[in-house]
Parts: C-alpha cells; structure tokens; sequence
C-alpha cells in the first residue's frame, strides 16, 4: 500500500480522544511551555499502547526525576544523541520477539523524542543510520525549541537567524545566530522514508493526526515539531500558542507532509502576516533592524515558495479515507 | 557430544552466540572484531539464526540499540574493539546502571594513537570501572564457552548486568583452532531462556532512566556495586554448571604449576599459553616458577587471587596496557592494593609488554621471572621488549 493510503483516523473536536493523559500532569516544565504541550498532545493521540524513547533534554528531565515519572507508556531514556539507536534497538526486538512467539500479536509502534540539538546537531548521525534503516514501526519526533534550552539557551543549528541566544549574543560584531534554520524535514524526506511532518501545538488536531499517521504507515517516519520557549524565547508565557499560529500565518514555519517524497502544504499562506508581527513578543529578536527583518521576510518567502513548487510539482494524490 | 571441527576462533564465537538463540544483535564493523559478525550476518542470511541483525552506523549507535533491545526484553549481542569501544565509552557506562544484560565479545586491540590494529589490552582497561562484568578467554575453545557462560551468567535475575568476553586481536580472534562445538540440547540445557524481570512492557509499564538527584545518585551506583560484586557467585555456580553439562571446568583464577612456585607470573588472556611453555622450559631448569592467569577481571576474584599467590615469594604481574602518567600498569595496580590489605608480603613487580601486537615470547616470560627474583627492580614497574 502507498504510504499516502495507509488508513488512520484524524483527531477531530468530535473525536477528540478521552481520558487521562499518557502524559501524567505535575512534570516540572517551565510556565507556558509549548514543547511540553506539544509532548503530551501527541502522547494523548496515540494513548499508551507504544514504547517511548527519550533523548537527554528538557523534556526528559521534567517528566523523570528520580522516583517520578510522567510516562504512562513504557519508556527509556540513555543519553543525548541516541534516541534513534535507541529505539533501532526497542523496535528491532519487539519485532523479533513477535516473530519468535514470545511478544505482542501486533505492531507496537516506538516514538523517539528529542529536542533541536539531540535531532539536528549531536543526534544526527544516530537518526540518519535509523532512518535508512527503515525500521518499521519506528517514529522520530524533533520538538524544535530552537536552541539548547535545557542547558541554558545555548544556539543550535535549529536556531533561527537573527535570534541572540547566550552563544549567539548579540554585540557591536554581531546580531545574533548568523546561520540559516537546518531544514530537517528535507534531511530526514532524503532517507527516501514515507512520511516526513512537520507540526505546531497551535494547530493540535493537525499535530495529533500527523502522528497516528506516521504511526499507522510501515516504515520510519519523522516529525519536525514546532516548540515554543517562552524561557528561551524571552516571551510571556501566555503567548506560546499565539507566536505558533504567527509561525504559521508569517510563513515562518509552514505545516506541511511529505509522503513518500510526494508533499502536501497543510495550511497554504497567500497573504502572509508581516514577520515583524511574529518577532515582536519575543524578546530574542529585539535587536533586529527593519533591513534585517526585509533580509529575513524575503528569505522566507522564497523557502516558502520553493515549497508550493514543491508541492505542485510532486503532488500526493489523495486516495479516499477508509 | 558436539563435535570438534577445525575453525576460527571468530566464527566460533559466532557459532556460540547462534547455539544461544540470540535475538538482536547490533555492530558495526571493526578490525580485528569484523569476523564475528560477519559470520553472525551468514547465520542470520540463511536463517540459521532467526535474529534480528541491525547494522548500525556507529559502535555508539550499536551499544545504544544494544541498550533498547535489551530493555525491550530481547537476548542481545555485540562484538567490538578498541576504537569502537572507545566511541562506544558512554553507552558503556550507562548499560550496568539501566540493569541490561548485554553480550559484548572485544576482540582486544591497541587503542590510538598511533593507529594500530594489533593485540593489547588498553581498550578493555578503558572501560575498566564501567561496571561489566569481564571475562577472559585463552584459547579458542575458552572463548566459545566463554561467550555461553557469558549468556547465563549476565542474564540471571541475581546479575541482569552486561558481560564483556575478551579474546586477544588476531593472535586469538583469527586463529583455527580445533573447537569442539556443542550440540544445541546441551546448550539448552545449559543456557535458560532469557527472561528479564524488569522490561519495556505495555501491559506492565515502566520507566528506566530516570533522573538521578544527588539524594539517589550515590545509593544507584552503590545498587549497581553491590550486585556486581555479588555477581561472583553467579559466575562460580554458572561454571559449576558448564562443568556439569559440558565437562569442562573453568575457575575465576586459573593456576599452572604454581603450587611449589616461589615466583609467579600473572597473566590475562592468550599470552598465557606461551607463558606456560616458558614455565615448562624454566621448570627443566630447576626453576621454581608458576603462572596464575586471571579469568574473571570484574568483578575482581580477591580471596581467589590471595589463595593462588598465598606461597609466592615473588609476584610478577604482566600488564599488556600502559597507563600513562601512572607508575604501574592496571594489573598491577589491581594486585599492589589488594595484596597491601591482605597479611601476604610478597616481592610484587610489575611489567608491561606486548602493546600494539608486538610478539611476547618465551624468553620475555624467562626475562621477567630472572627480574622478579633479583631483587634489582627499583621502579614500580618495567617495560619488557622495548628498543632503547
């Protein structure tokens, strides 16, 4: 079966899944966290009958101190840049062990979650080996907060231009991160895996189908999290989930699918929202000039319409739902 | 009975880790290792062993998903050596504290730089306090049973720790030998099933890996220690068991004409059998020389190793590792302080040799019991068959 047929069924309000968390409440995540909201909207979506791997970061170290843990699901946690051997390993076992008759008579789907600098920088290596790999019921999430928070704000290759974070200050020779965004989702699509995602917690059905989604297609499949910092950010904590939908209307961080290389724009920006709107409340991009921001609007713009070539170009025909 | 056939002592090992059932096995290739699962990838291609082969991009990635499947409740192998256990170093450390019981055959080889393939210890001794559990094998025989024990003892509900199960590079790894292979009925009656207590189980979820604060960190490692040290036992009542099923009795201290000895030799690994040749030739002499070769280097056997030098005059401990910036090798070091809580007062000397695959020989083992008798050796240790 295409990937782009494989059967699943989309989180709507109606359907809105019910009952506990499989991300317990009383984790330790900063006021206003948008990455922890992410984390447990895309749990609640798939329910507890997966295997959760961590990688070192602020995610692991909020919901697991020692004797407390807000996992509902089994879950391991071993170092920073290996979450993706990680579950290599737990996906590769649970599919032999069924194959051997001593495991579950079904598909047990393994989620992989780090951050920014565990996925883009440090992880890299690991993910690349696991996404050729293909291993079946293995899924990456990258909740992209944008810099090394966990740590204390430090840039990763995930920060944006122009944001000034403690190892990207700004200075009378500088004006903070001085590279481009890595584009993941386009790393990961190059592996030739079926499904490639990227999400933001402002648009929480889209987020929560994408993962039973990517959970429902056979092969490895990666989504590219949007995770709004207000700590790292410098951001009111009340304004995460507005500064994702501003990513989305600024064309800043567009949703969209890439289905066995074939792509799909989820929400299609015709008339963006001025980009300054979307730097306003958040501190990390105070220092920015107007020519700055003209610089970084037309850079964007010309990502974001590569990406409606993209699209046009190589089209997922939609096939009817089940 | 099994049956004895000619054949490298790598595929050997391979042939062990295929009569154990194994489930996982996660590698990534390196010189002199790469013949282990190479074979282990034959035996999975032709169904021979119904495993999951995962061929990672690193030796990280390897002991990683070493860690997952393990968790995931899979019997689980991998096979490395010196570059690959250093890039390896972090998971190596994690593996005994998450409680997962990993196979690892270390074909042991010199560790960079200068870049050398050849035979010594320093990659072993740099996972020294990691917290596996490390065995020694000599002969190619040694190493396949090795690799079984290694299965029952790791895995069994008292340990649930990862062994390591060290042949010597090359001048072990890539010898034939005459092997006698078990049959698979004997093996199963060695070797239970593998069923962990504690794994990554939907219906009975768990976490594992949690933050450790400083009120827990200490009690974790101290957790980890004590069933490590424990873990002795284990090995004991699994070679009493190989001996029961296999007739073949291994001992955590080995001995060799060491009874009479005034001085004896310390050893680990294949260089032991030309030490027992050297003790031969000195023995004609009139010599009265010994060997004690450590099988079981973590945990350390104490009272095993005390008994076996109690009637030495002189102990001369090889190491094949130099630590630099240290004044003695990590043998060495391991006997100095034991031997110093103890009430023996032996003549302790200590030499470093063969690094690198440089030869050890017969009259390296003649030179080192003439030096340990002599009462001249003045610093805490020497280096043996080095150019000036």
């Amino acid at each position: 079966m295409r990937a782009a047929d494989v059967p699943y069924e989309k989180v709507t309000v109606k359907n809105f899944p019910k009952g506990p968390d499989s991300l317990a409440p009383g984790h330790r995540a900063c006021q206003g966290c948008g990455e922890v909201l992410a984390l447990r909207l895309l749990l609640k979506a798939l329910g507890t009958e997966f295997i959760a791997v961590s990688a070192t970061g602020c995610m692991e170290v909020c919901t697991g101190p020692y004797p407390q843990s807000a996992w509902r699901m089994p879950w391991i946690h071993v170092a920073f840049e290996n979450a993706a051997a990680v579950a290599s390993g737990v996906d590769e076992a649970t599919q032999i062990l069924s194959k051997k008759g001593r495991g579950y008579d079904r598909r047990i789907p393994v989620i992989a979650v780090a951050g920014d600098g565990g996925t883009a920088d440090i992880g890299l290596q690991a993910l690349s080996g696991a996404l050729e790999r293909h291993h079946k019921n293995f899924v990456y999430v990258c909740l992209d907060n944008e810099a090394y928070m966990n740590t204390g704000i430090q840039r990763s290759s995930e920060t944006p231009f122009g944001a000034a974070t403690t190892t990207s200050p700004t200075g009378s020779r500088s004006k903070g991160q001085y590279t481009w965004k890595k584009n993941m989702p386009a790393i990961a699509a190059a592996h030739n895996v079926p499904y490639v995602a990227t999400a933001n917690p402002a648009f929480q059905f889209d987020l929560m189908s994408k993962i039973r989604r990517a959970a429902a297609i056979e092969g490895p499949a990666y989504i590219h999290v949007y995770a709004p910092c207000p700590t790292g950010w410098r951001m009111k904590p009340e304004l995460a989930i507005e500064s994702g939908r501003l990513a989305v209307s600024t064309r800043i961080f567009p949703l969209y699918e890439i289905i066995d290389g074939c792509y799909e724009i989820n929400r299609k920006v015709a008339d963006p929202k001025p980009i300054a709107d979307y730097f306003k409340i958040q501190g990390r991009f105070r220092h920015l000039k107007e020519d700055d921001v003209a610089y970084i609007t037309e850079r964007v713009n010309a990502d974001y319409e590569r990406l409606v070539e993209l699209s046009e170009k190589f089209p997922v025909k939609a096939a009817p739902q089940a | 009975m099994g049956k004895r056939i000619g054949i490298e002592v790598s595929l050997a090992v391979a042939e062990a880790v295929k009569l154990a059932d194994t489930d996982v096995v996660a590698a990534y290739p390196i010189t002199p290792q790469t013949h282990i699962v190479e074979h282990l990838s034959e035996l999975v291609a032709d169904g021979e062993l119904n495993a999951a082969y995962i061929p990672v991009e690193s030796e990280h990635s390897a002991m990683s998903s070493c860690i997952g499947s393990s968790a995931a409740g899979a019997r689980t192998f991998t096979a490395t050596s010196s570059q690959g256990l250093a890039l390896m170093n972090e998971m190596i450390y994690i593996a005994p504290v998450l409680r997962t019981p990993i196979i690892l055959a270390i074909a042991n080889r010199a560790l960079s730089a200068p870049i050398n393939i050849w035979n010594d210890h320093s990659d072993i001794m740099s996972v020294r306090d990691a917290g596996w559990i490390a065995l020694f094998a000599d002969n190619g025989q040694e190493a396949l049973d090795m690799t079984l024990a290694s299965y029952r003892i790791g895995e069994d509900p008292a340990v649930s720790l990862p062994v390591s199960m060290n042949i010597d590079g090359f001048t072990l790894s890539h010898f034939i030998e005459p092997i006698l292979i078990p049959d698979q009925e004997e093996v199963d009656r060695f070797l239970p099933p593998f069923k962990p207590s504690l794994q990554l189980d939907i219906k009975n979820p768990i976490s594992i890996g949690l933050l450790g604060a400083p009120e827990c960190y200490t009690e974790a490692r101290k957790a980890v220690d004590n069933v490590l040290r424990n873990s002795k036992k284990t090995v004991l009542k699994a070679f009493e068991e190989f001996d029961a099923v296999f007739g073949r009795k291994y001992n955590l201290v080995e001995t060799y004409r060491h009874e009479d000895a005034e001085t004896v030799i310390v050893t680990m690994g294949s260089i032991s059998e030309t030490a027992m040749t050297a003790i031969d030739e000195m023995r004609d002499q009139g010599k009265k020389v010994g060997l004690v070769r450590i099988r079981l280097w973590r945990p350390f056997p104490d009272e095993e190793f005390l008994a076996a030098v109690a009637h030495a005059k002189n102990v001369a401990v090889v190491d094949r590792h130099m630590v630099l910036g240290c004044s003695s090798g990590p043998v060495g070091l391991e006997v100095r302080s034991l031997v110093y809580t103890s009430k023996l007062r032996p003549v302790i000397t200590n030499f470093v040799l063969g690094l690198g695959g440089r030869d050890v020989t017969r009259d390296n083992f003649k030179h080192i019991c003439d030096r340990a008798s002599s009462g001249e050796v003045q610093t805490r240790y020497e280096l043996v068959g080095v150019y000036e």
